[in-house]
């Protein structure tokens, strides 16, 4: 009893307990129709690369768990969400593709300037959105949500100015290295990887993670304790702008054009939820990365799961709304006080039953 | 003297938020005129014109009029263009593929929309979730089962009521703005039937906001939640009914949209409940609650559409000029809105 609620009462547990469901159901998928029963698992190299629905899911789950790096940092120290994580994206793709294709032209076999400056550019342009809601939130103190709508209906907007509404092609094979293939590795999982490397090294080696939490439990109280809030705030958001810059470049470099309409488009719906997913609460305070991530993954693992079974694309966020309202009516604290009471009542019926026994 | 001055305090409130009502007023009214000097030769003077602007954003309002309800008690609802979708496609697919008249499908819009908003209300209400995410799962519900219903572009071209309906036009009393065309013939400026529908929503909600009890509780609700539960109203029911009000609005406000398209395509009314928030906020309603005005949120609304407006009559700026435009005046109003608020403080 005491293990099974250990477990149970574990934050990752929900993540952990949605994804190994989401591979039941994709083996029991495989059994009824003839498969081998670990054909899900199964990984192998061909071509030179590697192959497998796993690989799959961790390729293209990978902006989703970028962003959901930065996202967490947003969520916890300002207890608001940052919804232009998307427009901010397509913008970054937008200003890296029209740099490196020269102003004006909309398909180019060479670059017109160097690939790093163009990738910097972008990844730099997203670090000033970031630094603009920042300033919003914790400069103006304006509720995040608000803050990041300015952006959200500016950012892909000013993209498409900029692209003059058309898609940029890029046509060199070294642009679509940060979408394709590093020897038997697709690049977006290592680009990944060492995301998540970095952040989780920075929140161990430094005070950041604390100082994070401190602010997002009680922003005055940290305050007052002389932590500088506003300015926790404010990196806060330039790293989330940072990473939707990473993520922005990758998802260009996987079709290495600027289809400023489409890239990006309700991620920041998927990031949010996989900040929820992972057992993080979104009134702020204390968080856990590793859910995050396992969140993040977990909404690729449910729709690449759905594609499987010929749901098609568009209906897919049927079943993803339905699971959304499943998990947070779970951790709703409604529904936490009806089972802490329902527990209790059961303490309190046992011990009055040994009092009687005795 | 010790009535005097709360009484001096209560006028000073009001006027922050007075003076950026008579701001939004005021830019519509510059942006107009600007509009008139520069597009004469276009027709953008003509009544005419400014009726359109109406008639394309009939839905808009509708769903603004719910949206600023919502966003009074300090929720958020960004399901209403899914769910605007949605029920323009079950319409447009309830007459063209089951045979099922419009007379019974319209009212079946409005039991969705009650629906939708019970559901979407006791998560908020009862359970305590955050608007923010119920509503985001209702969006990608809503959008989803407009796929499941259809996932493609359905025109209403067989029922007679639906036409009727939508090509019925109201001439303007007295033929005001009447003018002769190049033909000599009289041109009166009309309106349709949803535009007038609009209005009613508009004049209504203005009434129920200001003048019942369930008007009143939502901005008790919104200013503090914990004093508005002190004061023995239910906090938890005003929620609850907040988001039916505004499902109930966005499905009228579907019926507007339905009538002024006369169609149903999975991405109708992509990105709505950004323009009706933003209409909103700039119409001087805030996001933290307690505080908004349904007229406000109407020069919001006409503030978008005369930046569309403008944009398509100048015929060579590209489509996102209006975003960029909408985002940066957003942008204004918010830090003038966090300016007062932070002037309000001090002088506290």
């Amino acid at each position: 009893m005491t293990f099974v609620k250990k477990v149970t009462k574990n934050q990752l547990f929900l993540p952990l307990f949605s994804m190994v469901l989401v591979m039941l159901v994709n083996i029991i998928y495989d059994v009824a129709n003839g498969n081998a029963i670990f054909n899900f698992f199964t990984i192998s190299i061909n071509n030179g690369i590697l192959y497998g629905r796993l690989i799959d899911i961790l390729n293209r789950g990978s902006e989703a768990a970028i962003l959901a790096l930065g996202m967490t940092l947003v969520v916890s120290a300002s207890a608001g969400t940052d919804i232009s994580v998307g427009s901010v994206m397509s913008l970054a793709g937008g200003v890296c593709c029209v740099l490196l294709a020269g102003f004006g032209n909309v398909n180019v076999n060479e670059y017109a300037i160097p690939l790093w400056l163009g990738v910097l550019a972008g990844i730099l342009v997203a670090c000033l959105c970031g630094a603009f809601n920042g300033f919003l939130v914790a400069g103006l103190k304006i509720q995040p949500m608000v803050a990041t709508l300015i952006l959200f209906s500016a950012g892909r907007a000013i993209g498409l100015l900029l692209c003059n509404s058309n898609i940029v092609y890029i046509n060199v094979e070294s642009f679509k290295f940060f979408g394709g293939y590093c020897w038997i590795f697709p690049t977006p999982i290592l680009i990944t990887v060492l995301c998540i490397a970095v952040t989780a090294l920075v929140l161990k080696f430094t005070a950041l993670g604390t100082y994070v939490q401190a602010v997002g439990i009680n922003k005055e109280a940290a305050r007052i304790s002389g932590y500088k809030s506003a300015a926790i705030i404010f990196i806060c958001y330039v790293v989330c702008g940072l990473f939707a810059g990473i993520a922005g470049i990758t998802a260009t470099s996987r079709i290495y054009s600027a289809d400023t309409n489409n890239i990006g488009l309700n991620l920041e719906m998927d990031a949010i939820l996989a900040v929820a997913l992972g057992g993080n609460s979104l009134g702020g305070g204390k968080f856990r990365l590793s859910g995050s991530i396992i969140g993040a993954y977990t909404i690729q693992a449910i729709t690449t799961t759905l594609y499987a079974l010929g749901v098609s694309s568009a209906q897919a966020p049927v079943f993803k709304a339905v699971i959304v309202i499943l998990i947070v009516t779970i951790q709703s604290p409604a529904v936490k006080a009806y089972f802490a009471k329902r527990a209790a009542v059961k303490n309190a019926m046992m011990t009055a039953g040994r009092e009687a026994q005795a | 003297m010790i009535h005097a001055k709360p009484a001096v305090k209560e006028k000073k409130r009001m006027n922050s938020n007075t003076i950026l009502l008579l701001l939004t007023i005021g830019l519509f009214v510059v942006m107009y005129a600007a509009g008139c000097i520069a597009y004469a030769d276009k027709g953008f003077t003509k009544l005419q014109t400014f009726l359109d602007i109406l008639k394309n954003n009939a839905g808009l309002i509708c769903v603004t009029c719910g949206m600023t309800a919502v966003m009074i008690t300090g929720g958020i609802d960004i399901s209403v263009g899914a769910l605007i979708a949605m029920e323009c496609m079950f319409l447009a697919v309830g007459v063209e593929s089951w045979g099922l008249p419009a007379q019974l499908l319209i009212p079946l819009m409005l039991v969705i929309g009650v629906v939708f908003g019970i559901i979407q209300g006791y998560c908020v209400g009862y359970l305590g979730i955050q608007p923010f995410i119920v509503t985001m799962a209702g969006m990608f519900f809503a959008r989803g089962m407009t796929a499941v219903i259809s996932t493609q572009q359905v025109s209403i071209t067989s029922s007679s009521l639906m036409t009727q309906l939508s090509t019925m036009k109201f001439n303007m009393p007295f033929e005001i703005g009447a003018y002769l065309n190049k033909k000599g013939k009289l041109m009166v400026p009309n309106v349709s039937i949803y535009v007038i529908i609009a209005i009613l929503v508009l004049i209504a909600t203005f009434l129920i906001l200001r003048y019942t009890r369930f008007g009143r509780s939502l901005y008790a609700v919104g200013g503090n939640q914990q004093s508005a539960a002190l004061m023995g109203l239910d906090v938890r029911r005003t929620r609850f009914s907040a988001h039916i009000f505004c499902s109930v609005l966005t499905s009228i406000g579907a019926i507007c949209y339905v009538l002024n398209t006369m169609c149903g395509t999975t991405r109708q009314a992509l990105g709505l409940e950004m323009d009706a928030i933003s209409s909103a906020v700039i119409g001087g309603t805030l996001l933290t609650g307690g505080v908004g005005n349904v007229f406000g949120s109407f020069f919001g609304v006409l503030i978008n559409g005369t930046i569309s407006s403008l944009v398509k009559t100048n015929g060579k700026l590209s489509s996102s000029w209006p975003n960029v435009v909408t985002a940066l005046l957003l942008c204004f109003f918010i830090v003038l809105q966090a300016i007062f608020a932070k002037v309000k403080a001090r002088r506290s």
